[in-house]
């Protein structure tokens, strides 16, 4: 995103700034022999990092539109640098969330640190994995802000993707070094050539520089990591200056508190020393330091130029404020920039489905946003689904993955209500600016959407998408976007089948159903992303889904007035087809104000029951009715229908996965 | 009431998945002996004193030859006390029920036939892969009505596909013709795994839309009740007092004894010391269930006691099932404590759908209205929600 992008660019200056620059190329560094293979004493005594001055430092991350082999190399790199052990089930090894392995998709960040010995020198590289999707793009420039270079990886079948540009230019705004890297050249239909000249095209990078892998095959890996060293500068700082490190991002254990994930921009840190937050000005004393391998390794202490965690007594995720500098006490330092927080794009209600476990969800919550602050959370509340709260959330899939989180880890049932992106309103009425203080209010609940005659002008959040796809998906792409309100802003090939189409679009017209939309009228081909455009002034209602007139607060939306009829339609729809029959007939209306602008009718069961019921039936009926009966407890009444928990968003979501 | 199960069939219908095996030849000795060795020892371990029904269930039992039946049945009678007066009922398929074989099983006890007729159209018969036409269904059951007069059931199904409202509403007079003074009517359910539901999942045949099926069922109800039968259970009908008393026992939540391969069961087994009533399986496959029994005496190959609310809740589905609906004495039986007026007699899910007309509670018991008894199924969520909060 644009956002993240700039910060990633001061970052950069800020590096540049930094006196005493390295030699681009590494000096080699004498080394006791006995510290050859420092992971060798893992569990016995604490490593000492002193060994690996700044010059044998490397800082990376891997950079890859989804699916291209960003994990699997990350698992070969760890298993070349003896990180970890050779087995086949080295799968997506920094991928720890069970959503992550079940769903292929890297949802949070991971840093690991690789031995590697070459030319007689032992180097330090630390990994720093990356997210995947665009909805997690914020955690991308997050990360490169503790590196010095990447490596891109591209698929050497599908060549470049969306994602494979919008992470490219993060890491050349950023004035890191990358090293393009093209994957999976052991596929049948590999044209690795075809890739390279997309790359010398796009990128500017010429194509001997490109490195053909496989890493599922391992072939040509111990490569890249030469090109690693001889590419990437080590980060320029040290241990000389005072404390200064980075917190680029942080995670909560239970039992120990905030475990912060640091980049040292100057100085050392060891067990015992006291620290201050820039950010908080609170005062912490070191308990432990360490290294990722990728699971905790504690250290004798951390050096300038070196990546690890640090754990001190923080009790709250946000005592580690992601982007906080940390200083030594009494030895303040100028603190490095921090990042602006993701802004969250879509915005959902979320209710317990009983109000019973209010409260279990609530510390639920709490103890999912400690390892997901990127999530934003306010309390709710509404006459129908009772106390709850307004999560903002960085995209739809995050959405989806947070619940399905909760759920997972958290065993918790909820109500999610339909999403909605942040609108604005401009105000004329003086009693509504009075209220609020202010002439321009932010809506990202539509229960206060304020009418049109209080309101001189309605705004409406716009992203640039980025499309890449083969050129024979471009008639119908376009005609997509123009559906979706979209205008172009540049159109250019690539290669000579393949094109990239840029274009404006409305947030609300892709945040739910655009990707899966685009990924089947191309078969899968063409790929998506985007980055966050401003505002502009749209014209907007709200509209009202009733069930025997009784609203259903879930689908309350706030839609452009030109969509209003056709969505009101396609909603009635598709809930007649997600609400199971009931013992009367039920109305399905889409309204605006009083006005009935769509209607479909559910008829009543006349018959159900069950033909045969005799002795062999009886265990299997009553399996079934018991079932049905438990369900039946987690239905949304509305009125007297009712309604199963997931119907709204099947509604909602184009249904690919249901 | 036992029910012996004969597992064989000479061929597989469309329709059906039931633990049914089509093989080239039975070894009808073996499978006698063992079903007479489980009968007693099932017997002997709930140590019923008297039996009030025999139902020889299947598989085809019709394909079975007399001899077997008055094996099992003697059996029956060496265990426990077999009045006379006991129905003794036998599952019959019109191409194996000539008049001889009929008279042969009437000769070993029987004394109640079920025939499976499905259909009178024989494009309907194809369709459902039965082995007989119209004519010999029509034959068989004139054969059967002379042998067991006013004790001859017919089964029909209706919602096949392509069937309309009126080809059905034809195929019921033509039966109404035929029958004798009991009549089940079911309506077609697709089973997972059978050949119809495969075809219909692929496109090539599709059922009739709900609405049809409803209007189905309306006709037949007010067809049958206009002949003078009583709508007794959901999918069967009675005159002249015909009613099934083997199968009201399901209903009732009577003790019953499955016996033969994959039968169910559902009593106390008193000879071991329970006092709890179980749900119990034989096993599925007979050549394994055959070396069970000739190893233990029996092929039980599960049994789960079930807790009070379990029965409670069975009583409740099957009770609803029937126009007397769950009586207070049958209630009475399973719960002395809680009455059924305290459970459904106060405010809650019960009062509400007999407000909407569905369901009644009177001094008789509570049961399902005329339109209730066609959503039954719709209604017992509720019902049991209420019933687990006690």
């Amino acid at each position: 995103m644009a956002l993240a992008g700039r910060t990633a660019a001061r970052w950069a200056r800020l590096r540049s700034r930094c006196p005493g620059a390295a030699p681009p190329c590494p000096l080699p560094c004498p080394l006791p022999a006995a510290c050859g293979r420092p992971y060798s004493s893992r569990g016995k005594e604490k490593l000492d990092m002193s060994t690996y001055p700044v010059e044998s430092i490397r800082n990376f991350s891997i950079i890859a539109h989804v699916d291209h082999g960003k994990s699997t190399l990350a698992d070969r790199l760890l298993e070349i640098t003896g990180t970890i052990s050779k087995t086949d089930r080295n799968k997506q090894v920094l991928d720890k969330l069970q959503v992550e392995r079940e769903r292929g998709i890297t949802v949070k960040a991971q840093s690991a640190s690789l031995f590697y010995s070459h030319e007689g020198i032992n180097y330090l590289l630390n990994l720093i994995d990356t997210p995947g999707h665009v909805d997690f793009s914020y955690e991308v420039s997050r990360s490169l802000s503790a590196c010095q270079g990447v490596i891109l990886v591209v698929d050497a079948n599908e060549g470049i993707q969306a994602q494979t540009v919008a992470n490219f230019y993060l890491a050349f705004e950023a004035q890191l070094s990358i090293i393009p890297v093209i994957n999976k050249i052991d596929l049948k239909n590999a044209d690795p050539e075809r890739v390279e000249k997309q790359i010398e095209k796009l990128f500017d990078i010429p194509t001997d520089e490109c490195i053909r892998i496989s890493a599922k095959q391992g072939k040509n890996v111990e490569k890249v990591l030469q090109k690693v060293i001889e590419k990437i500068p080590p980060p320029q700082c040290n241990t000389a200056d005072p404390l200064k490190a980075l917190v680029f991002d942080s995670t909560f254990d239970h039992y120990r508190g905030v475990i912060a994930n640091v980049a040292l921009f100057g100085g050392e840190i060891a067990k015992g020393n006291k620290i201050v937050s820039a950010h908080t000005k609170k005062r912490y004393e070191v308990n432990e330091v360490g290294i990722l391998t990728p699971n905790e390794q504690p250290t004798q202490k951390l050096y300038a130029g070196q990546v690890g965690y640090l754990i001190a007594g923080m009790k709250e995720v946000t005592e580690a404020q992601i982007g906080d500098t940390l200083f030594l006490y009494k030895q303040p330092v100028e603190p490095l920039p921090g990042f602006k927080s993701a802004k969250p794009m879509v915005f959902a209600g979320m209710y317990p489905v009983d109000q019973t476990e209010y409260n279990n969800l609530k510390s639920a919550l709490e103890r999912l946003t400690l390892n997901d602050s990127s999530v934003t959370v306010h309390r709710d509340s509404s006459l129908a689904l009772g106390a709850g709260w307004r999560l903002g959330f960085l995209g739809l899939l995050h959405m989806e993955v947070f619940n399905q989180r909760l759920e997972q880890e958290y065993n918790m049932s909820v109500i999610l209500t339909a999403p909605t992106v942040p609108y604005k309103a401009v105000l004329s009425s003086a009693k509504l600016i009075k209220e609020h203080g202010k002439d321009e209010i932010t809506i990202i609940n539509p229960a206060q959407f304020p009418d049109k005659f209080s309101v001189s002008e309605y705004l409406e959040p716009t992203v640039l998408g980025t499309i890449v796809t083969p050129h024979e998906y471009i008639g119908k792409i376009i005609a997509l976007c123009q559906d979706r309100r979209a205008v172009q802003k540049d159109m250019l090939y690539i290669d000579e089948n393949r094109v990239m189409l840029k274009y404006l679009f409305p947030l609300n017209e892709i945040v739910l159903d655009f990707y899966d939309a685009l990924k089947s009228l191309s078969s899968g081909y063409a790929s998506f992303d985007y980055e966050d455009a401003g505002y502009q002034a749209a014209d907007l209602i709200k509209m009202d889904i009733l069930l025997n007139g009784n609203p259903v607060e879930e689908l309350s939306s706030i839609i452009h007035h030109d969509k209003a009829y056709a969505t009101g339609k396609l909603l009635c729809e598709r809930l007649k087809e997600a609400i199971p029959r009931q013992l009367f007939e039920i109305a399905i209306q889409a309204a605006i104000g009083k006005k009935i602008i769509a209607r479909e009718t559910l008829k009543a069961y006349r018959k159900n029951v069950v033909a045969k019921c005799y002795g062999g039936d009886i265990t299997r009926r009553m399996k079934l009715l018991k079932r049905q009966a438990e369900s039946k407890r987690l239905m949304r009444k509305i009125g007297n229908v009712e309604v199963p928990r997931d119907a709204f968003i099947r509604v909602l979501k184009r249904d690919t996965d249901y | 009431t036992p029910c012996p199960q004969w597992p064989y069939c000479r061929k597989r219908c469309s329709y059906c998945n039931f633990n049914t095996y089509v093989v080239p030849a039975v070894d009808e000795a073996a499978v006698r002996a063992c079903l007479v060795q489980e009968a007693r020892t099932l017997l002997r371990l709930s140590q019923v004193q008297s039996i009030t029904s025999v139902f020889f269930g299947g598989g085809t039992p019709s394909l079975a030859s007399p001899r077997t039946v008055a094996a099992v049945l003697e059996a029956v009678a060496g265990a426990a006390h077999l009045p006379t007066s006991a129905e003794v009922t036998l599952e019959a398929n019109p191409s194996s029920t000539d008049t001889a074989r009929l008279a042969g099983f009437r000769a070993a006890g029987i004394n109640r036939l079920s025939i499976g007729v499905q259909s009178l159209d024989d494009a309907e018969l194809r369709l459902l892969g039965r082995e007989h036409t119209a004519a010999e269904a029509q034959k068989a059951v004139e054969a059967a009505r002379g042998l067991f007069p006013g004790r001859t059931s017919i089964d029909l199904l209706f919602g096949l596909p392509g069937q309309s409202l009126d080809s059905w509403a034809q195929g019921l007079e033509a039966a109404l013709g035929l029958c004798d003074d009991h009549i089940s009517l079911y309506q077609l359910t697709l089973e997972r795994g059978t050949a119809l539901a495969a075809q219909v999942r692929g496109g090539t045949l599709s059922l009739p839309p709900q609405d049809q099926l409803a209007d189905m069922y309306q006709t037949a109800r007010t067809v049958l009740v206009a002949a003078g039968f009583r709508h007794y259970e959901v999918s069967n009908f009675a005159r002249k007092g015909a009613l099934s008393n083997h199968n009201l026992s399901y209903w009732r939540a009577d003790q019953y004894i499955g016996v033969g391969p994959g039968a169910h069961g559902r009593f106390v087994p008193r000879g071991e010391g329970g006092c709890s009533r179980e749900a119990r399986v034989q096993t599925l496959e007979p050549v394994t269930w055959m070396r069970e029994v000739q190893s233990q005496g029996h092929g039980t190959r599960s049994r789960v006691v079930l807790s009070p609310l379990e029965q409670l809740e069975e009583l409740l589905t099957l009770g609803l099932r029937t126009d007397e609906g769950v009586t207070h004495e049958r209630w009475g039986h399973f719960s002395p404590q809680l009455s059924l007026q305290a459970v459904f007699g106060v405010p809650g899910e019960a009062q509400a759908l007999q407000e909407q007309g569905w369901l009644l509670l009177d001094g008789s018991g509570l049961r399902c209205t005329w339109a209730g008894l066609a959503v039954l199924d719709s209604l017992l969520p509720d019902l049991l929600c209420q019933l687990q909060r006690h």
